[in-house]
């Protein structure tokens, strides 16, 4: 149960959303809906002959279902700094779920932030992504 | 290997216009219904001068529209087989909207060897512009070569 984030304290959890398994079609899909063509992410053989075990997904697919489980919650005009740490490969068939807790609030500008604590998770509940937003209130 | 004196060194800029369809795309592969994204209208009604585009959407419009995608790793002799995505960040200081015409300045930032030269860690910083010379958002990549 995620609290909105206008009377949200620090600790309280605003954001919280999962996604489906990644497949290889939406590998593909991503490739060109990002321009993000690296063939690590959709061909096999070249993966492999990288010397990883298949296709992963790209990073930034998995930082765009975050940015969506962000902006879920906050609109995106109040979006002030959106960042994160790749801390893991996320592997094909991962079901990432995304949370947000408020980590501090404070004044910058002359407006009322908070800064979110992020993170992106697989089925197993292994961190694929680490991040922070900072939004307005 | 890439090391410090590839600091400073900047990149050709590149081009993108938020191009509506591309958009959608990107929208639906997402699987993102947000309708603040999605539709003009609600967009307007939640007080938008456009449609806004999603947090990291930049990163992929600077890439494409751009002939040389992979212009950046080229430059630095990096074998895209050897890379991974270390770490993202994006300031942004203007809202951006279909149908922007956005500029993309890049340049190397910083340069770091781990893990006894195993991995380096190569900051590449990206400034976006939009059609009115607005500065709209500070983009950092860390790109990780397994050297």
């Amino acid at each position: 149960m995620t609290v909105r984030l206008d009377d949200a304290k620090v600790g309280d959890a605003v954001v919280a959303k999962s996604f489906p398994a990644i497949t290889r079609a939406k590998l593909a899909l991503y490739a060109g809906a990002s321009g993000d063509h690296n063939p690590i992410h959709i061909d096999s053989d070249f993966a492999k002959k990288a010397g990883f075990p298949d296709v992963f997904s790209h990073g930034m697919l998995v930082m765009g279902l975050l940015g969506q489980a962000v902006t879920d919650a906050v609109s995106p005009d109040r979006l002030r700094a959106f960042s994160t740490r790749f801390v893991a490969i996320t592997q094909l068939g991962a079901a990432i779920a995304c949370e947000g807790t408020v980590a501090e609030l404070f004044e910058a500008d002359g407006e009322r932030r908070a800064r979110l604590a992020l993170t992106a998770r697989d089925e197993t509940g292994d961190v694929k992504l680490a991040g922070e937003a900072i939004v307005a209130l | 290997m890439v090391d410090a004196s590839a600091i400073g060194m900047r990149f050709r800029p590149t081009h993108a216009r938020v191009e509506p369809g591309r958009f959608r795309f990107f929208l639906e592969t997402l699987g993102e219904t947000n309708p603040v994204y999605r539709d003009a209208e609600a967009a307007k009604a939640a007080g938008f001068a456009g449609q806004p585009i999603p947090p990291t959407y930049l990163f992929c419009l600077e890439m494409i529209d751009n002939d040389e995608r992979f212009a950046i790793l080229e430059a630095l002799k990096v074998d895209i087989a050897r890379i991974l995505h270390g770490e993202q960040k994006f300031v942004y200081r203007a809202q951006v909207y279909v149908d922007d015409e956005l500029t993309f300045a890049s340049s190397v930032t910083d340069v770091q060897q781990k893990k006894g030269g195993a991995l380096t860690m190569i900051d590449v910083t990206t400034r976006v512009t939009n059609q009115r010379g607005e500065p709209v958002a500070d983009c950092v990549r860390v790109v990780v070569v397994r050297n």
